[in-house]
């Protein structure tokens, strides 16, 4: 018998908010994390402003011991981990410090990459020939499950442990692979999530690309401008989101506040054929993501209230939009809400699914759709399928019921999922 | 540097790693670190760095593998700043 999943916990740190509360104040008042990046700017980027969480000592040493922060140098661990243990805590669930561990409990939480600046300082001491200083963490830091393994141990999770990748969709596909593992009974609870470093040696492959924004060097905060005629590219930002998912019985059984259920979702790739390559998706993949997400929650198009776009603010925003309206079925003064958390986190690349997924429950839970900002000037390919008061500008208070979250990402692969209030 | 000195600046040294504090307050020479301070056996590289820097002497692998109680540590800190 397959289970129903709900979200009991929460945990978010993202540029424009560090904690659940001032990350929902930021949200509803469109304030921005984007900031002039002073290290972007020396190592002569083109984009030169970026969404970086501001963490302090202190709350570090809230999360990690000291004997843990000797030589530590990976921020995307530091985002998941501090997120993580949020959201297990918001669940009202304890830290496991018995012996045994865990076995009900899991973790999968996915990332791109993992401490590159831990790797760029390993690579400076191998190549003076000084390999052995590299130390004892420097595995944990660099291997791609680092973030999921260091969850684990601090948990005491005994069940799947594990860190999916896959580009940006990767958040967004942690949520679905925590969804099916409850769903199917093989875990009473996953935490789900994902997190990206930050830095340079993060950012610099998109700089070169020429895929972030370089015109808004000297007002970050208008820089990230997803839906918007003039927006030129996206701005780097990084962070991390976790959600505790659980079984409906096990969260009703321990009295647990639920969020929302998650009542289904898709992920599938275009598979680099017709227009879809390895940077650019393939039209046909996301409509299909987005239906085969539609039918698998056992919802009709007709009823979502609001859409939580991917909308990084380049070019391909308008293709989105269009393929939104045309998997829905719906355009004009009929379409679903739409809004996109990057015009005030910016593009958070393996952390932005999770983040926005956050997001988008605490839409529902509340009864809010948050504003989108800088998209004054709506692109006229965007305004010509949906009608303009589908695309918030002010906060909107309003009972939702049903919100659907897409993610896309490079190597032509799509996410999405359906969240439903409780 | 006398031996008491020695012991004094290993004890520094080994505090962030240890995991029993009281086998860690009454430590002697006979003391093994993994068996007895419930080190993890993967920080003993650490350890090794650590005294390294701290002593400003270089510790060949052999060395390090028999570094493993506070008797055979000192016997081999001495001989490295006796050869320095």
């Amino acid at each position: 018998m397959d289970r129903r999943v709900v979200i009991t916990g929460l945990g978010v740190v993202a540029p424009n908010g560090v904690g659940l509360a001032e990350f929902t104040h930021s949200i509803k008042n469109g304030i921005s994390g984007i900031k002039h990046n002073a290290e972007l700017e020396r190592l002569r980027f083109c984009c030169q402003i970026s969404g970086t969480p501001n963490i302090s000592p202190e709350l570090i040493s809230n999360y990690f011991t000291e004997l843990e922060l000797r030589n530590f140098n990976s921020s995307g661990i530091l985002y998941g981990v501090i997120a993580g243990i949020d959201a297990w805590k918001d669940a009202g669930l304890l830290i496991n410090n018995d012996n045994e561990p865990d076995w009900d409990s899991g973790t999968i939480f996915g990332t791109g990459n993992s401490g590159v600046d831990k790797v760029r300082e390993g690579i400076y001491k191998i190549d003076a020939f000084q390999t052995r200083r590299l130390g004892s963490t420097a595995v944990a830091q660099t291997m791609n499950s680092g973030v999921s393994a260091y969850l684990g141990g601090k948990l005491g999770l005994g069940n799947q442990v594990s860190t999916n990748s896959s580009a940006c969709t990767t958040g967004t596909e942690s949520i679905l692979m925590a969804f099916e593992r409850i769903k199917s009974g093989q875990a009473k609870r996953i935490l789900a999530g994902s997190t990206n470093d930050s830095g340079p040696y993060i950012w610099a492959a998109f700089d070169a690309m020429n895929v972030c924004t370089y015109k808004h060097n000297n007002a970050p905060e208008s820089g990230s401008r997803p839906m918007s005629e003039s927006a030129s590219g996206f701005v780097p930002g990084s962070g991390a989101g976790a959600l505790v998912l659980e079984n409906l019985e096990s969260a009703l059984l321990r009295g647990a506040r639920i969020y929302a259920e998650i009542l289904g979702g898709n992920i599938n790739s275009g598979g680099q054929r017709g227009t879809g390559t390895m940077t650019a998706q393939n039209p046909t993949a996301v409509q299909k993501c987005i239906t085969n997400a539609i039918v698998n929650s056992g919802i009709l198009a007709n009823n979502i209230d609001a859409i939580s776009g991917h909308l990084t603010a380049t070019s391909k925003d308008s293709l989105e939009v269009k393929n939104w309206s045309n998997a829905l079925n719906r355009k004009g003064i009929d379409f679903p809400y739409i809004n996109s958390l990057k015009s005030i986190v910016g593009h958070c690349l393996a952390g932005a699914g999770s983040i926005e997924c956050v997001a988008t429950v605490l839409q529902l839970k509340q009864g809010f759709i948050f504003p989108n900002t800088n998209c004054i000037d709506l692109h006229p390919e965007i305004t010509a399928i949906i009608d303009e008061s589908r695309i918030p500008q002010k906060l909107i208070k309003k009972d939702l019921n049903l919100i659907i979250k897409a993610s896309f990402g490079f190597g032509d692969v799509n996410g999405c999922v359906v969240f439903k209030k409780y | 540097m006398n031996k008491e000195e020695t012991i004094t600046k290993l004890k520094e040294i080994i505090k962030p790693y240890i995991n029993n504090v009281e086998a860690f307050e009454n430590l002697t020479e006979a003391t093994d670190f993994i068996v007895d301070l419930n080190i993890n056996s993967a920080n003993l590289i650490d350890i090794m760095l650590d005294l390294e820097d701290a002593f400003v002497i270089d510790i060949e692998n052999q060395d390090m593998e028999k570094m493993l109680d506070v008797k055979a540590a000192l016997e081999i800190i001495e001989i490295k700043l006796a050869n320095k």
